[in-house]
């Protein structure tokens, strides 16, 4: 296996997980709703996740077991900003604070457990290309759900009549609710896809990246997600060359370091997070598309009246 | 089930009376974390010291702790609340709560304060270290005796004093071996992210070293060295589970003996300012067992280990040189205390650039 490959096996390892959280989370605030409890759903998923792939030894079920607990999780917001329309932003940030803590207590008892490691899937004949076959077709089934739930995304977004009510109710819930479209049952579906979202991403963490279960393991990947969502300009698509463009800068940052190249490594941890940011920039520099692509009500409360 | 609740209530009253009771005559000890006590393991090294303190003197101190405290304007406020809450001896172990805690001490003259890994001091601030570098002179052996290639990867956290010194002593002791043993840095700037300590390991991997180490929290590293089929060294805690064939040594933070011993001092009335720098033969560090090595390899750990500890050997001796090649110990010459404690400079043989 050469270097190149070697390399870019990381980057897709690295790049799953954020893609994935950053997918649920557009679908979320396609739909109006800000959720910044990303963070805190992903830990939870990758608790539970861990935690029922030690239980029924079968990673699957620990897949199954995050995808829940993150769609599960996350209707508790979804139960306080839609039907009791609490502030959005700072329910958010308590779900995260709590995803963080209830993780660590349900975790306590499988801290230090040699966790499963999902094993990859090897797709027949094109397993067997050069280059291409290992790193794209000997994967897990995770990476294999995250390219599938890109494109069915961007399908079910702007291809079919569901997604379009649910950019209707993003852009103007005033206006879908007046058509007859139901504001809080998509919202309440659309923010459930995201938390199952959020849930799978934790699940990679403690089943295919590092898999074990250590206390805040996400460290900070829900909030990238998040970003990624922004400056995608919440389009699926981009999301891939987002999460693959940070995951790559974050993984060769490394390699520099290990060959020795003398660039400070200060100023290598932050290339991600800078060359991300001027990526995703030039590439949504239309204003007019940008604009027409952003979720106008987003963050905004809806309160039906009757 | 009546029953059950009035011994469930009587028991609890008991409890409570034994409690009340006790609190009037028992000293207060207090523990500030940075880290969650279950974190596997700087913090719970600590904790597991908090409870050996308690086992040994629980009929005359409490102990009370909070976990996870940022460093920072957060920490001033914890130390205070504890000071506050009547705690007498106050332990706060981690680098960046050395300027809150020299804070909160003025305000509590009457407090003691005991910081970990600092150097300030003030007439109620005392601190303590560990020569973890000891350890990591060791390992540096082993790795020179084990590594096939002759280049070992180390996976850093921040560039401060402590980490260059450890790095430092690892190539030290390497080059004891083989002189010309290389280490490839990698620098991860974080002390715990699973995934980022995982990838930095993978990259080493990746580029030809057959031997890992780490100065940061996780097992994730020694997972990757698992999985790739290479050897390992454990750090804070011993993390053979995480590589029951990989690990060939982990340094392990001891703390519980310095905390029964200062802690005695304070009830004694006893208690003074101290800068503790102890090593392997105070046992505030241990070797973790030298396992998956060749009997002449584990023989040379422990003879190692033995004349550090009996004081013949002391890493830090000349002939040495820096870096760029300049002199910096001549033959026989050792180190003073106060330059390892500022190190910012490798020694000769570090295939890095130190981050400023």
């Amino acid at each position: 296996m050469g270097i190149v490959e070697a390399i870019l096996l990381s980057v897709i390892t690295a790049a799953t997980p954020l893609v994935i959280a950053a997918l649920g989370e557009l679908v979320t605030e396609r739909s109006g709703v800000l959720n910044l409890g990303v963070e805190g759903m992903m830990v939870m998923g990758a608790v539970s996740a861990f935690a029922a792939t030690q239980i029924t030894g079968s990673p699957y079920l620990g897949i199954l077991a995050g995808i829940a607990c993150g769609a599960v999780f996350s209707q508790l917001f979804a139960f306080l900003t839609l039907t009791l329309v609490a502030n959005q932003v700072a329910t958010g940030l308590a779900l995260t604070l709590l995803g963080l803590g209830a993780s660590g207590m349900l975790g306590e008892s499988f801290l230090g457990i040699q966790g499963i490691k999902l094993q990859p899937i090897a797709i027949p004949v094109l397993a067997d290309i050069p280059v291409i076959g290992p790193l794209l077709f000997r994967q897990d089934i995770i990476f294999y759900l995250s390219i599938a739930l890109v494109a069915g995304v961007h399908w079910f977004l702007f291809k079919s009549r569901a997604g379009l009510k649910l950019r209707a109710v993003g852009d103007s819930h005033a206006s879908a609710h007046a058509l007859g479209v139901n504001v809080i049952r998509t919202r309440y579906l659309a923010v459930m896809f995201g938390g199952a979202c959020a849930g799978l991403a934790g699940a990679q963490l403690s089943l295919v990246y590092t898999p074990q279960w250590v206390e805040n393991m996400s460290a900070g990947r829900g909030w990238i997600a998040l970003a990624l969502v922004v400056f995608s300009s919440w389009r699926p698509w981009r999301l891939i060359a987002g999460g693959y463009l940070f995951g790559a800068v974050s993984i060769s940052q490394l390699h520099a370091q290990a060959f020795g190249l003398g660039i400070p490594s200060q100023l290598l941890s932050s290339l991600p997070y800078l060359a991300t940011i001027i990526v995703l920039i030039l590439i949504s520099h239309n204003r007019r598309t940008t604009l027409i692509n952003t979720p106008a009500s987003l963050g905004k409360p809806f309160v039906p009246d009757r | 089930m009546k029953k059950l609740l009035l011994a469930l209530a009587s028991t609890a009253a008991v409890i409570g009376f034994a409690s009340a009771a006790a609190a009037q005559e028992k000293a207060k000890v207090c523990f500030v974390y940075v880290g969650s006590k279950t974190d596997g393991g700087w913090t719970q090294a600590h904790d597991i010291g908090r409870l050996e303190l308690e086992k040994a003197l629980g009929d005359k101190i409490e102990t009370q702790f909070l976990e996870s405290v940022p460093e920072g304007p957060d920490a001033e406020r914890a130390i205070e609340r504890l000071a506050r809450s009547g705690c007498g001896l106050i332990y706060t172990t981690s680098f960046g709560f050395m300027d809150a805690t020299i804070k909160i001490a003025q305000k509590f003259p009457d407090v003691k304060f005991e910081h970990a890994t600092g150097y300030k001091t003030a007439p109620n601030v005392a601190t303590y270290n560990s020569r973890f570098y000891e350890g990591r002179y060791i390992q540096g052996v082993i790795a020179a005796k084990m590594s096939e290639k002759g280049v070992a990867g180390y996976i850093a956290s921040f560039p401060i004093p402590e980490v260059v010194m450890g790095i430092n002593s690892f190539v030290i002791g390497a080059r004891s071996v083989n002189p010309d043993f290389k280490i490839k840095v990698v620098w991860a700037n974080t002390w715990f992210d699973p995934g980022k300590e995982a990838d930095a390991a993978k990259a080493l991997v990746d580029q030809g070293v057959d031997i890992l180490t780490q100065h940061t929290d996780t097992t994730a590293p020694m997972q990757v060295a698992a999985e790739r089929g290479i050897k390992a060294f454990g750090q804070a805690s011993d993390m053979i589970a995480a590589g029951p064939k990989t690990q060939l040594t982990a340094i392990v933070d001891t703390w519980g003996a310095y905390y029964i011993k200062r802690t005695q001092a304070f009830l004694d009335g006893k208690w003074e300012t101290t800068s503790s720098w102890d090593g392997l033969k105070d046992g505030i560090l241990t070797m973790a067992p030298y396992t998956n090595m060749p009997d002449d390899v584990k023989k040379l750990a422990e003879e190692t280990e033995a004349k550090i500890k009996s004081g013949e050997l002391k890493p830090f001796t000349g002939p040495l040189k820096k870096q760029d090649g300049s002199e910096w110990l001549a033959a026989g010459a050792s180190s003073d205390d106060g330059t390892l404690l500022g190190m910012n400079f490798y020694v000769e043989g570090v295939d890095d650039q130190l981050p400023k």
